[in-house]
């Protein structure tokens, strides 16, 4: 495939994976390099190994299982309120953790709305503690984002394919097997490994949900490591395994992904015939609204009241999580834009695996590792900023190249042929066919970055001094200073804000578009 | 990008300013440093009396603190290190980083304090807290035969989490895993952290959570709630003392010296309690703010010499494990 001539040169995009496998790899050796001795993997290591990949392997089949009937029927169907359904979908995906779990457990607890309601009619309250919490909690965070990528497969299959379906009276199980299961068996593999990747890494989420020490996950034993113990050599050793775990995931889904697309159609409004049954799609809707908003809406009602009297340091480092999250986008495209155009001209294995392992890195090896290296030259302090838009960007690139990818490949398969016989080439290809044609997955894959940015932590407890901190932060210390209810209302302005710059940003590269 | 820029120039342009000044930076935990902590106050009450430019640097937690210290080893841009506790105090003299105190001070600790590298600025008394018309449990063994749910911190990431398993082991020593295989059932679940385990207890998910005798004072000061109480163990109750040193390698020997000394006086004393909810190592002159009287006072402190402390530690950890993961 490489051998053909193509209309841009892989290369830029092979070097932005070169430095982000040097940022995810060069942290990593600079954890192993300072450390006294190496590390060990001991007993009971082996235990969190066992339950790490359980709850991964379970939260991953079961987001992205529940994700195929609800995209099928959000693919499927129009009605109102559809538009910001599909937006709220990224909300799980932005709270910070502390935040999500509160909102969950004020759902799902022990003391908690169903068990409530359950205990009116004298029933007992339901147990969340345990495997099923953690992947019920892990479902949570990544039905929405499963739902959304596959919609995106939904809406990439040409309309004229169902056009022709419909011609041939094609409907249901017949319909599935001929357009829907090829796209599926393009677009799940993918999906699967980024879910496993995001669930593989959780800590405190795995823990609390999990009910105790039983939940205990890798990522619990490298924290453990990194403070407790000091032991810098277990800490690389651990954050190794985890990164050889999702590098194997990434290339089992990558040997199934190599399957030829969909031949290409003329971007006409899609229109279905084939309506299938109105009451089994409007379930899987409901369910999954359902099961998203609830915890969603006890964030608001429990943020409401703090929201009205947040204290200004809370605005102030609103600003700051805005700016941040604006570069760490900026940054986020600069690498992604060309590794998608990379892995759309036949350079698929190294670009696309590196993408994924900024998801596998734990950050706290990243944040250390770059404490390390960076620290001879500059004040860490004093780049935390710039560091944390650096470190969000990685951590959001797998999510934009699982975006991005497939209208590259679409775009380049299309139209590099009519380009190369107008000798156009390179940057003029880029910036008048790619970037064009990809114009609602850049807004899609910005949103999703700016929103997650917003809401991650990230590496900025590892660097920040008193005088600035980001939302996040804010919102941690304000629940360390026993400050629940502002805490809360600090919750609720990262919600709006974090959906509000991702519906901006999303309906901005859709504009005029029908999807 | 453009806003971070002109915040980094803003940044710079400061430091430069107050360059003519010595500078002593001081490494604490992150909550010390967040508005809502005594750091604000600190950093003015200092700076008016000893004509130098205090940073205070924010690092998580006292763990993840000492973590900092030995990544960064001998040259740390730390002259102070404040918000280690005494669990940590053995892993932090073996580095050698730390110098001995000058520092002279009548200390209102429950317990001796003679260390000669380590000056404590508060401490407290790990407590379960409740809401105060509920039924509290007399000791470890009532609540674990009892159907009081519990919400606990994970020892290997919190540090009042391992002052429970502590407090347990200096309680009942080689009766502590019967006494966890007991509370197995009682436990709800185990968080990363502080803030987890009480925003769940605030939103009614158990009875109890794990905190302090002090965290009632927070309600009932700042909130004007006296519906929080602590419950009282006849067993005793382990204490944390939180602890503060100067780096060996400081380039600011005697303003360090200073600081240390500043930290024991009235002026930093009177901030602690209303700010970090936790005693002052140090009864300033005008009291304790009015609320604290109505703390429970318990009949015994529990502490571990810190070499011992540190030597528990470990066998703690694996029975608590192994009691839990049944």
């Amino acid at each position: 495939m490489a051998e053909r001539a193509q209309p841009i040169s892989p290369l830029p995009g092979v070097g932005a994976a070169t430095l982000v496998a040097a940022l995810v790899l060069g942290t990593l050796a600079a954890v192993a390099l300072r450390a006294d001795s190496g590390g060990m993997f001991a007993f009971s290591d082996w235990a969190a190994l066992r339950f790490t990949l359980t709850q991964a392997v379970l939260s991953s089949v079961i987001s992205a299982g529940l994700a195929i009937p609800t995209a099928r029927a959000l693919a499927r169907r129009r009605f109102f309120g559809r538009q910001v359904l599909i937006a709220l979908l990224g909300a799980p995906f932005v709270l910070p953790v502390i935040v999500a779990i509160l909102g969950i457990l004020q759902v799902f607890g022990r003391a908690g709305w169903i068990s409530e309601a359950l205990g009116f009619f004298g029933l007992p309250a339901i147990r969340v503690y345990g495997l099923h919490g953690v992947v019920l909690a892990h479902v949570f965070f990544n039905l929405p984002l499963a739902t959304r990528l596959l919609l995106q497969g939904w809406q990439e299959i040409p309309a004229e394919q169902f056009r022709l379906a419909a011609q041939l009276n094609c409907k249901g199980m017949a319909m599935f097997r001929l357009l829907e299961w090829p796209m599926l068996k393009r677009v799940l593999p993918s999906v699967l490994a980024v879910v496993f990747a995001i669930c593989l890494t959780s800590f405190a989420v795995a823990l609390t949900l999990g009910g105790g020490p039983r939940a205990t996950t890798i990522e619990l034993a490298i924290y453990q490591a990194f403070t407790y113990d000091f032991n810098l050599g277990r800490a690389a050793l651990l954050s190794t395994v985890q990164l050889a775990l999702t590098a194997a995931a990434a290339l089992v889904a990558l040997r199934f992904t190599r399957k030829e697309g969909f031949r290409t159609g003329l971007d006409r409004a899609i229109r279905r015939w084939d309506g299938g049954s109105p009451a089994i799609d409007t379930f899987w809707i409901s369910a999954t609204a359902a099961f998203l908003l609830l915890p969603l809406s006890s964030v608001v009602i429990s943020g409401v009241v703090g929201l009205l009297e947040l204290p200004t340091q809370v605005f102030k480092a609103a600003v700051i999580s805005v700016a941040v999250a604006v570069a760490s986008t900026s940054i986020l495209l600069f690498l992604a834009l060309p590794m998608a155009a990379a892995v759309a001209v036949g350079r698929h294995s190294f670009v696309e695996l590196i993408g994924i392992l900024g998801l596998a890195a734990s950050p706290l090896v990243i944040g250390t590792g770059l404490f390390i290296l960076i620290r001879p030259f500059v004040n860490p302090t004093a780049v935390a900023l710039p560091v944390t838009a650096l470190v969000n960007a990685v951590m959001a690139l797998p999510f934009a190249l699982r975006i991005l990818v497939p209208a590259a490949q679409e775009t380049v398969t299309r139209y590099s042929r009519l380009a190369l016989s107008l000798d156009m080439k390179g940057h003029v290809f880029f910036a008048s066919v790619l970037l064009p044609r990809m114009r609602a997955q850049i807004g899609f894959a910005a949103g999703l970055a700016m929103a997650l940015s917003m809401g991650d932590l990230g590496v900025i407890a590892l660097f920040a001094d008193a005088q600035v901190a980001t939302l996040p932060l804010q919102i941690y210390r304000l629940m360390g200073a026993y400050q629940i209810q502002a805490a809360a209302g600090g919750a609720l302005l990262l919600l709006m804000l974090s959906m509000g710059s991702f519906w901006v940003l999303d309906r901005g590269g859709r504009w005029h578009v029908e999807t | 990008m453009k806003h971070l820029l002109i915040a980094a120039g803003l940044l710079s342009a400061t430091a430069a300013f107050a360059a003519d000044k010595p500078q002593l930076t001081v490494y604490t935990y992150d909550s010390f440093v967040s508005d809502w902590g005594p750091g604000p106050q600190v950093e003015t009450a200092f700076e008016e009396v000893c004509d130098c430019k205090l940073n205070l640097v924010g690092i998580e937690d006292g763990a993840a603190l000492l973590s900092r210290i030995r990544l960064e080893g001998e040259n740390t841009d730390a002259d102070v290190v404040l918000g280690l506790d005494n669990n940590l105090i053995t892993s932090a003299k073996e580095t050698g980083l730390f110098a001995p105190h000058s520092v002279i001070a009548e200390y209102n600790l429950p317990i001796e304090w003679s260390d000669e590298v380590f000056v404590p600025f508060d401490w407290g008394y790990f407590a379960f807290v409740l809401n105060a018309d509920a039924v509290a449990p007399a000791n470890f063994r009532e609540l674990a035969d009892s159907d009081t749910k519990i919400i606990i911190q994970d020892p290997r990431s919190s540090t009042p989490g391992l002052g429970l398993l502590l407090w347990v082991k200096a309680a009942y020593g080689e009766e502590a895993s019967e006494i966890w295989a007991g509370l197995a059932d009682n436990i709800v679940t185990v968080t990363k952290g502080w803030s987890e385990a009480y925003g769940l207890f605030l939103e009614g998910e158990a009875d109890m959570v794990l905190s302090y005798t002090t965290s009632p004072a927070y309600h009932l000061i700042a909130e004007e709630d006296d519906s929080k109480a602590a419950a009282s163990f006849d067993e005793g109750h382990y204490m944390q003392v939180e602890v503060a040193a100067k780096l060996a390698n400081t380039d600011q020997s005697e303003l360090a010296d200073q600081f240390l000394q500043f930290m024991v006086s009235d002026k930093f004393q009177q901030i602690i309690p209303t700010t970090n909810w936790m005693f002052p190592a140090v009864t300033p002159a005008n009291g304790l703010p009015k609320g604290f009287e109505t703390l429970i006072v318990p009949q015994k402190a529990l502490l571990f010499e810190p070499d011992q402390a540190a030597t528990e530690r470990e066998q703690a950890i694996s029975e608590w494990l192994s009691a839990l993961s049944q």
